[in-house]
């Protein structure tokens, strides 16, 4: 169920990354509307990587197209998980900058928690 | 900011306070790390007292029996709030191998490592061994059940439980049930008993009559403490339902890394502080992450706060009774 990063997923991943300092910018000037937006709209710069800071994923629901890895990475000082809600991956315990990736082929919504903290919840919507 | 913050604690605690004791002479005895706690059991009422300073005046002289508990020893974490885990677990060992009085037992509620790698637990078993008392009783934390659905830990240190890790036993007419809250935990939720924890618990208590003191120990709080930060437990109501008829109950828990003491009636909750880390007060900070002190001052932080816990008909008394320093405050509720 694991996959292996591939050199695609890297430059993926930095986009993302462009594209989330982008929104990080835009929520600073509180045009949450507009965040919203562009974090539910599937292109080739939607974020492929969701961040665990402070007992949270960021951001919370992303949208992808059917095909692509998603990688989850732990930036917090305690390990986390992620565990789909309805069974379909779960990854081992992530240490401190440990990563998870998981490639969605299926359209669908994907809700997942961490199973230490079931307080952290978080989305994935895929789309054809 | 800073009266603002305090508002919110304020406000955050009011709810677990009706107990008479001062608000923020309870905040300032939430201990944010130290190195356990001593139990000692007089006339089947449990009475609490850090183990540093106060157990010479008195100790645990005409009780019936004591125990240590300590707890969130997250064997394994090497970040700053504390890089050295295992030297502040045997500090904590060593100061109970120092106690006058030998506690029968010691409770360790859970945590007892930080990814519950073999490596972990060996290293805890190792310390644990050099400990005085006849025996050590666990319950697992969230972070001790990470592999293959805890197996890991149940060879270890479930032998004879029930399901996840649950049991009870009996020590001089006291009842001491032991309780996981940390598996099958739903998205969304709190920490979690389960359907058929509830139904053992249920029927385990039905034998023992409503004086028997009854001593209740797992990892998350059974108490609804701070809800945002996962602080409680969804089905905790349940199982205090069926303790109601009893005449002593006391609650011990860990997970939050600090003390926070509550008296509802005839039932008594407690929360014990880290041999690893100190965590914020709830609503304190960002998130319930490991809080940073300088390095000097963590083997401070580790001595200095020391809670007493004494029934004193409904109230209870706190004393902060620092180990080096300043003199130690006492507050008392009316």
């Amino acid at each position: 169920m694991r996959n292996i990063k591939t050199s695609q997923s890297v430059v993926f991943t930095w986009s993302a990354l462009a594209l989330v300092a982008i929104v990080s910018v835009m929520t600073l000037r509180g045009a949450s509307g507009i965040v919203h937006a562009a974090i539910a709209e599937p292109s080739s710069g939607s974020p492929t990587e969701v961040k665990i800071d402070n007992f949270a994923f960021t951001p919370g629901v992303i949208t992808v197209k059917a095909g692509t890895q998603v990688t989850w990475i732990n930036h917090d000082d305690i390990p986390h998980t992620v565990d789909s809600t309805e069974g379909k991956f779960k990854s081992a315990a992530m240490d401190t900058e440990d990563k998870f990736q998981f490639r969605f082929t299926e359209p669908g919504e994907y809700p997942f928690f961490c199973r230490m903290h079931p307080k952290m919840t978080g989305k994935i919507i895929v789309q054809p | 900011m800073a009266n603002k913050t305090q508002d919110l604690i304020d406000q955050n605690l009011q709810d677990l306070n009706d107990d008479g004791v001062d608000r923020r002479g309870f905040l300032k005895c939430m201990a944010w790390a130290g190195t356990g706690l001593v139990w000692t059991l007089n006339g089947g009422i449990p009475v609490s007292r850090a183990f540093a300073k106060t157990i010479g005046k008195g100790g645990s002289k005409g009780s019936d029996f004591s125990f240590v508990q300590i707890s969130d020893s997250h064997i394994g974490f090497n970040k700053p709030a504390n890089p050295d885990v295992t030297a502040t677990l045997q500090v904590a060992i060593d100061r109970i191998n120092a106690m006058p009085h030998k506690p029968d037992f010691i409770i360790h509620t859970g945590d007892l490592s930080q990814l519950s790698k073999p490596s972990e637990f060996d290293t805890l078993d190792q310390a644990l061994k050099g400990v005085t008392a006849k025996q050590v009783y666990f319950v697992p934390g969230e972070h001790d059940m990470l592999t293959d659905n805890g197996e890991q830990y149940l060879q270890r240190y479930g032998k004879g439980t029930k399901g996840s890790g649950w049991y009870s036993f009996d020590q001089k007419g006291v009842h001491f049930v032991g309780l996981v809250n940390v598996v099958n935990l739903k998205a969304g939720g709190l920490g979690s008993l389960g359907h058929e924890q509830l139904e053992w618990l249920e029927d385990d208590l039905k034998a023992h009559s409503a004086s028997t003191p009854i001593v209740m120990f797992a990892h998350i709080p059974l108490w609804t403490i701070y809800p945002d930060w996962g602080w409680g437990t969804d089905d905790s109501e349940q199982a205090l339902s069926y303790v109601k008829r009893f005449g002593s109950v006391t609650v011990l828990n860990g997970h939050i890394h600090q003390v926070m003491q509550k008296v509802e009636g005839k039932l008594s909750f407690h929360t014990a502080m880290s041999t690893a880390f100190p965590q914020p007060a709830p609503g304190t900070a960002p998130s319930a992450g490991p809080m940073k002190v300088p390095a000097e001052q963590l083997q401070k932080v580790l001595g200095i706060t020391d809670v007493n816990y004494l029934v004193s008909g409904k109230s209870l008394a706190i004393v902060d009774s620092p180990l080096e320093g300043s003199s130690a405050s006492n507050k008392t509720g009316g």
